[in-house]
This record gives C-alpha cells, structure tokens and sequence, in this order.
C-alpha cells in the first residue's frame, strides 16, 4: 500500500478524504444527500428500465385491434379486455397451459426423486470414480441444446415418442437430474456429518439414514430443486418448439409463437396471452426467488 | 495422527495391512462402496440412457451425411429404411475449412464470442453497480429490489416478446428516438443494429440474476473489514479494491462460469426475436438449429457435428476456467 502516514492519521477523523466541502463529521454509513440522491436517481432509472418492457406489454393487450401497438396513444380511449375474453374463450389456452403443466411438474416430480439418492451419495461418500462423476454432472450441465436434439429427435421419432407429453419430460430430465443432484450436494454438504453418525449409531443402514433423516431435513433444498426445474421446464423453447407438432399439445412457449405467422400477426392477443402467461409464473417466482439465489450459487461455490 | 474415516460408515481407513492383490481389492472396495453405487445408480441410468447414448448416437450421425431425405421415416403406412452413409470426417473439415467456411461457421463463431464476451461484462458490471448501490441504507430497498428482478422472474419467451412490439418499426422505440430527432435505426431487419438489439435484449434478461447474486455475496463480507480498512485510511475505491472484490470472489467465479455458459447457450433471446429471418445475427446454437430444423432438407448431420464443436468449445473453456481458478489452491474446487 502506497498511503502515507498523514493521509492515515487523517482518514481516521474524516471517513472520506476525497470530499472537499467542510461538513459535520458523519457516522459509517452514512452519506451525503447528493450521495442518497444519486443511489435514489440510478435505481429509479434502473427500476424504470427494468418495468417499462412489461408495463408495455400489459398496456398493448388492452388494446382492441392488433396493430394498436403502432399507434399505442389510440389505446387509452378504447381500452378493453376483449383479448383477454378472446384468449380465454377462443384459443387453445388451458390446453396449453396444460401441457405446460403435465411437462413441467413431470420434469420436476422424476428430476428431484432421481437426482436426491445421488445428490447425497456424492455429498457423503469418497467412492472410487468420484471425481469422474462430478465432472460428468458437471459438464452435462452445459450442453448446448444443439448437441443432444438432433439425436434425440431422431430416437424418439424411433420410439414414437415424438409429439408425446414423455417424451418431452425425457428430454428435460436430460438437463434438470445432473443439475438437480449438483444443487442437491451443495444442500446435503450443508447438513452435519454428525446426524448421519447418530443415525448409524441407533442402527440404521445408509439407505435408512438417508430417507428417514436427511430427507426430512433437506426439504428446503428439494424445494429449491424442485422450483429450479419447473421454471426451467415451464420457461424452454428450442425442444418444445421442435417435438411438439399438435397444436392441442403445444406448450405455453410454443402456443405464444403461434400467434404470429407469415400471413397474419394477431399481437394484441398475443400480447394478451403473454400476460396471462407472466402474471402465475411471476407470482410464483417471487414467492421462492430467495431461496432460488442461495441455492443456484450454492452448489456452484462449495466443493 | 490423522485416521480418516467414511463418513457414512465410520469405518477406519488409515491404517490397514499388507496391500492385498486386485482380486481381493475390487471385492473389498465393492464392499466398501457399494451402497454408494446404489444410490448413483438412478442417476448413472438416466445419465446414460438420457445423455450417453444420444450423445454417441449424434456422434455418429456426425461422421454420416444423414438429412431428412435419408433417415429412416414413416410416412402414412410406408415405412421407409435410413439410407444415409459413413462420410468419416467430413462434415468437420466441411464446416471448419470447406468453401465458404467463412461464412457458415467462422463469422458465427466470431460473433458468438463477441456476443458472449459483451453480454457477460454488461451483466457483470451492471449488476455490480446495481448490488453496491443495493447494499447500501436506502429506503424503498426491498421495493427496488423487487422491481429489478421483474426482468427474471417473467420468463423469457414472453418478454421478448414485448421487446419485439417495442423495437418493431412503428414502434415505441423509434417514435421515442423520431420525436427526439434521433436516426430511428431498423432493428429487426439490419444486421449491426440486429445484433445490437439482441445483446441489448439479453442484457435486460441476465442483469437480474447477477445482481442478485452478488447482493448476496457483499451481504456475506464481513463489516469489520471495512472497518479495519477505514481505520487504515483506505478510500471508498480502496475499500472497493482491496476488501469488496476479493470478498466477492467465489460468487463471481460461480456467477461469471454460469453466466458465459448460459450466454454461449442462449437460445431463446435470437430465437424469438428474430426467428429465420436475420442468419447473420445467428448465434453458433440457434444456426445449428436452423440447420437442423429451420430448413428443407434438414441436415441433421451438420447440425450434430455443430452441437459437438460448441460442446467441445465449452468443455476446453471451462477446464482452462477452472485451472486458472484454482491456480492458487491446493485441492481443486470441483
């Protein structure tokens, strides 16, 4: 470090020496008001960025005809939710959401169950070819959905699997268990070595260790794990848009792009499904995205 | 004297007798560790039916010049046998050094970098910028910080939708830069401002999990450090330098991997923003795609050998990522 004693000495009455205007000595932590006004100023800005696509959105699905959105200050004396009567009356919506909905907590319900046993075997045992299989966990994590849909396509069209709700739970259980059991380590790492050895002192085998007292107490993390995967299922585009053919069978991802085509481009209830669709996944995510945060880094920082 | 023991067994492994041969070892170690196996086993086949073996399949199919003419096919009642052939090679040296190489693949890959390179630094800084300000005493805190991540929590098949009504040509992007008096640039149909369209989309997508990650790494610096380094007169860019980012390390190396592999792999934010209609802001993944499936005939041989150069891409990235990571530990992290 380059400071000089007097610079030292100096900084221990004033907290910040670069300032120049004579004020009252502050606590820690505290700052100026042109300081909180520029915190205030760039969240605000942030925050207006941040809203101002969705509020957009939202603002065009209340407009009747579907090139509102080139003149959108026409909306405000016309306003209706027609589109939203329309989408839900008219258009394939609750199959959709059905779909979405059977793929998704299907996803979920194999990804956890499959992912747990190997999410504590790898967190609790050094087992020859350990390093191996992390590493595989690992890297199956960041195939790109070029590399497993080609072949995918074509042995699941072998199978007759194509156009089926299995078939895509498959093709996502290729992402969701590697990941799953990576979050899940992470979780189990984090739960005393000394219940397993209780555990084991009043009898119990490893595999009555791990259902009868690690399980209870990982629900936190399954719970993470679970949401992880249902956001993730409920949210892709590249495979449902390739192996879903019926439109009966379309997935919400897949069902929004079908309201624009070559020929006719129906935006205002596109727009409107796009909120119908925001508003449940929204909730949903506010209401687990801290526990969501913890455990995504989690696994990532623990070794 | 250190006894290392099983932590699921408590079962002694430092001190044991006279090396016993193979035989004897694979039995003892399957002894050991078989309910370990047990339980990977669920993985292990899903692993290997899921992803093992389409991988090898598509391995293969890369080294074939299978399309969608030649691949086995059910149309109606007739059934109709594969008839593609083993090319070798091929389809990797067409890709990487064939007649217009260039433009099928080089000037994607260049574009994929610059596109993850720059998407990465502005989810990075952005959020970073945006976490220190979070972290501070402000009021309304939590309800900024709800605010922000809105970008994450509605999934993104449906906003970018809503930048594509805004970014449109009547839209209310160039009504805003036209009232200003400002060039309105077409964003969905040229290339520069396709591409700029598409990092700047995919920024107001990312920003949000970084942000909120690193918020939770600067919650986790201890306060005292502070302290000490102002009672050493450390200035607020000092305190920045010297305790905020080392304290924020190993969120950001978690955050900064995760971040370039999901950029590298987007394929939601091209995809829907511009369908088939730009291939020159197509990244590596979306044109293996339209490769494979937004073009007749299919060729689903190239697709498949693109899939692999991305993956083998992201494999030599991630092990030079980890090494240089763990430059300076004993044990790796992973």
């Amino acid at each position: 470090m380059s400071t000089t004693a007097v610079e030292t000495s100096a900084a221990a009455t004033e907290p910040e020496p670069g300032r120049k205007e004579p004020r009252a000595l502050r606590r820690r932590g505290q700052r100026g008001l042109a300081a909180s006004l520029a915190s205030h100023g760039l969240l605000i800005a942030g925050s207006i960025v941040a809203l101002f696509p969705v509020a957009w959105l939202v603002f065009l699905s209340l407009g009747p005809d579907k090139d509102d959105y080139l003149h959108p200050g026409g909306i405000w004396h016309k306003m209706t939710f027609s589109n939203y009567s329309f989408v839900l009356q008219h258009t394939n919506f609750f199959e959709w959401l059905k779909s979405s909905l059977i793929v998704s907590l299907g996803t979920t319900v194999l990804g956890v169950l499959v992912a747990a046993t190997t999410g504590y075997a790898v967190s609790r045992m050094r087992f020859p070819g350990y390093r191996k299989f992390m590493w595989v966990l690992l890297v199956t994590q960041m195939f790109p959905v070029a590399v497993l849909m080609v072949p995918m396509y074509q042995i699941l069209a072998d199978l007759g699997l194509i156009d089926s709700y299995l078939g895509l739970i498959l093709v996502y259980c290729s992402t969701a268990v590697p990941y799953c059991a990576w979050l899940l380590k992470g979780y189990f790492d984090t739960i005393p070595f000394e219940i397993d050895e209780a555990g084991r002192v009043d009898g119990l085998t490893p595999f009555g260790t791990f259902a009868r007292l690690i399980l209870p107490l990982a629900k936190p993390g399954l719970a993470v794990a679970a949401f992880y995967s249902f956001i993730t299922a409920f949210g892709e585009v590249a495979f449902a848009t390739t192996f879903m053919l019926d439109d009966q069978k379309y997935t919400l991802a897949v069902g929004l792009q079908s309201f624009i085509s070559e020929h006719d481009a129906q935006r205002n209830l596109m727009a409107a499904t796009a909120v119908l669709i925001a508003i449940p996944v929204s909730a949903f995510f506010y209401l687990v995205q801290k526990n969501l945060v913890a455990g995504l880094t989690a696994g990532g920082t623990k070794g | 004297m250190t006894v290392a023991i099983d932590r699921a067994t408590g079962k002694r492994r430092g001190d044991r007798g006279p090396r016993p041969g193979p035989a004897a070892r694979l039995r003892q170690s399957y002894q050991k560790h078989w309910y370990a196996y047990v339980m990977i086993a669920p993985v292990a086949v899903v692993l290997g039916v899921l992803v093992l073996y389409p991988l090898v399949y598509g391995l293969y199919l890369t080294l074939t010049d299978a399309n969608s003419l030649n691949t086995a096919r059910t149309i109606g009642v007739n059934h109709i046998d594969a008839t593609y052939k083993f090319i070798g090679l091929d389809n990797y040296k067409d890709i990487l050094f064939g007649p217009t190489s260039y433009d099928r693949f080089w000037s994607h890959f260049v574009w994929t970098i610059v596109w993850t390179a720059l998407c990465v630094i502005l989810h990075y800084s952005i959020g970073l910028g945006l976490a220190l300000v979070l972290n501070q005493k402000l009021r309304g805190r939590t309800f900024y910080r709800l605010i922000l991540i809105l970008p994450w929590a509605v999934p993104t098949f449906v906003t970018v939708f809503g930048w594509r009504f805004m970014l449109a040509d009547g839209g209310i992007i160039n009504s805003a830069l036209h009232a200003l008096h400002l060039p309105a640039p077409q964003w969905l149909e040229d290339t520069f401002w396709q591409r700029f369209a598409a990092i700047m989309v995919n920024t107001w997508c990312g920003v949000p999990f970084m942000m909120v990650s690193l918020l939770g790494g600067l919650q986790s610096i201890d306060s005292s450090l502070y302290e000490a380094a102002e009672m050493d007169g450390a200035n607020a860019w000092q305190r920045f330098r010297y305790v905020t980012l080392p304290g924020l390390r190993s969120v950001s190396s978690t955050v900064v991997l995760l971040g370039i592999i999901w950029t590298f792999n987007q394929f939601a934010v091209i995809f829907l923003l511009f369908g088939n209609t730009a291939p020159d802001a197509q990244i590596l993944v979306t044109w293996a795609y339209y490769l494979g499936f937004g073009q007749q005939p299919r060729d689903f041989a190239q697709s498949a050998a693109y899939g692999i150069l991305l993956l083998a891409i992201l494999i030599v990235f991630t092990s030079f990522y980890r090494r240089w990571l763990n430059r300076n530990e004993q044990q790796l992290a992973i």
